[in-house]
């Protein structure tokens, strides 16, 4: 699949945002005054430009609106309303913090289990595609909501953050296995994509037509798959075993803010292979794997 | 709605017989040319060195091997096959993309579609292409502008693929009627889904090409019997003693 910078960010940032209201949400820092606002401001920064970053993805965003109608059936319509939703409720629950109202927690309870339900969506929106194996399967959204928790739990300055960001590191090592044998795990062909399986063995003679098209550009993405393993391990030691070990430095709020950015340009790296790893059963057609 | 009709009153669909289908491209131009003039199909750099372009229908080409065979040439038209379990319908988040209950064509509703590409990353079978002009989502109509189409002669109501291609390799007709000229088509020929493990149930079948039989060594083998006679028989042998 083709690795759109648009969806790359949105993913990622908005992944980190949402986790950190989470634990904001949940009470896990208490901040008040000008803390409380940077604070706040930091996660529904992060979330917002991830949502803006997706709007740039669309080809035709004057009708985004209309994307709220489809909750029943669509996970991205599903997105939209888990991910305003939890805008909207966590704004009060900031004010009180920022402020000292003394509103009660409950609110900030519920803000921050939508914030991770805001995630689950995100990840359905791929884990629900049959069509690309890699994606289809229980590991991708325990990848999505692992990333949003130990994001979270880092930038909030828990105790145990490091060992979240391991367990990233093993969910991540957990889904690249499980993926590499996914496309032929779904036992997808070009004999079985034509039917002509039961003639022979196909194989491409002619392509359909001599330039680029829609379809080669968004699902048949090949390029840069030879630096994958190496981009796998920069993944892993940036966004999980770096920041967790620096973590564990004594380095107050200037380790976490070595961790966090770290841990963003692994996440980036990370979900830059999500997209361009995944191979799509159409690209079969084309004599390509994906 | 994005939620799919739970039976439809018709499954209108295509027949497609890669038995006849001599991959003339006649399909994609006329697709190609109907279409444009309707919903619009734009061309990027169409003259130039990087040309590409939005297109319904495709025709790639495939070679055979067969054991104990020749191999066999066959060529592949590839375009939505309208799916009972349509995955491209389900997830659009807009309602831009539907399933009509009446005749089970898949449409796009422009004027809500949001370019998202979901729907194309959802079908397995490369049906939908983003206009890159337009930003919204084009897929094969079943050409429902002509098939209802009172205005155009009887014969021409139906889709423009059907029409043009000069072989009869494209049959359009109802499914779900088990007497229709299709189903009967299908029934005859063992007509097939394309990846039907992937829960699709697709509306259009494909007929595959027959068996050639065994091959002979090749065409040109009983030439190689001849036995020359009189001068070029002399000829024949005293070279062969040099």
């Amino acid at each position: 699949m083709h690795p759109a910078p648009s969806v790359i960010l949105f993913s990622t940032l908005s992944g980190l945002g949402f986790g950190f209201l989470a634990f904001l949400g949940w009470g896990a820092l208490m901040p008040s005054g000008w803390a409380a606002f940077f604070l706040w401001a930091l996660g529904y920064g992060l979330a917002v430009a991830g949502l803006l970053a997706a709007t740039f993805h669309l080809g035709n965003p004057r009708n985004a609106l209309k994307a709220f109608t489809q909750w029943r059936t669509s996970w991205l319509s599903r997105e939209a309303w888990a991910s305003v939703a939890t805008l909207l409720i966590l704004a009060p629950v900031a004010l009180s913090d920022i402020f000292a109202l003394g509103l009660p927690r409950l609110i900030g309870q519920i803000g921050g289990a939508l914030a991770i339900l805001t995630v689950f969506t995100t990840a359905m929106i791929y884990t629900q595609i049959r069509a690309v194996p890699r994606w289809h399967h229980w590991l991708t959204p325990v990848m999505f909501l692992t990333f949003a928790l130990a994001g979270g739990a880092m930038l909030s300055g828990r105790a145990w953050a490091p060992l979240l960001l391991l367990a990233l590191g093993a969910v991540l090592l957990a889904l690249w296995r499980v993926g590499d044998a996914a496309f032929a795990r779904a036992g997808q062909t070009l004999g079985t994509a034509t039917g002509l399986d039961r003639l022979g063995v196909p194989s491409v003679l002619d392509p359909a037509h001599t330039a680029g098209n829609y379809l080669k550009r968004e699902m048949i993405f090949v390029v840069g798959r030879k630096h994958a393993a190496r981009l796998r391990r920069i993944a892993l030691a940036l966004a999980s075993i770096l920041p967790a070990l620096i973590l564990l430095l004594p380095l107050g709020v200037w380790g976490i803010a070595l961790a966090a950015l770290l841990h963003l340009a692994g996440a980036l790296a990370a979900r830059w292979l999500f997209f361009a790893e995944a191979e799509h059963v159409v690209g079969l057609y084309y004599g390509a794997r994906g | 709605m994005t939620a799919l009709p739970q039976t439809t009153a018709r499954k209108l669909g295509l027949v497609i017989d890669l038995d006849t289908c001599v991959g003339c491209q006649a399909c994609v131009t006329a697709c190609k040319g109907w279409n444009d003039a309707g919903i619009g199909l734009s061309d990027q750099d169409p003259y130039g060195a990087d040309p590409s372009g939005t297109f319904l229908n495709r025709v790639h080409s495939y070679q055979v091997a067969i054991p104990d065979a020749p191999a066999q040439v066959v060529t592949f038209p590839r375009s939505c096959l309208h799916c009972d379990n349509a995955p491209c319908v389900t997830v659009c988040p807009t309602g831009a993309s539907y399933k009509r209950a009446e005749d089970g064509i898949v449409l796009v509703n422009e004027d809500a579609c949001i370019g998202c590409g979901l729907c194309a990353w959802a079908c397995p079978y490369g049906a939908r292409e983003m206009d890159a002009d337009q930003g919204v989502m084009k897929k094969c109509t079943l050409c429902v502008d002509r098939i209802y189409n009172e205005t155009l002669p009887e014969e021409d109501r139906e889709p423009a693929c059907v029409r043009t291609c000069p072989t009869n390799a494209r049959h359009f007709g109802d499914l779900a009627d088990p007497d229709s000229a299709v189903s009967r088509l299908v029934a005859e020929r063992q007509g097939y889904d394309l990846m039907p493990d992937m829960g699709t149930k697709p509306t259009n079948k494909y007929l595959p090409p027959r068996k050639k039989g065994p091959g002979d060594a090749s065409p040109l083998a009983p030439l190689l019997d001849i036995k020359a006679t009189g001068i070029a028989g002399w000829l024949d042998r005293m070279l062969g003693k040099l």
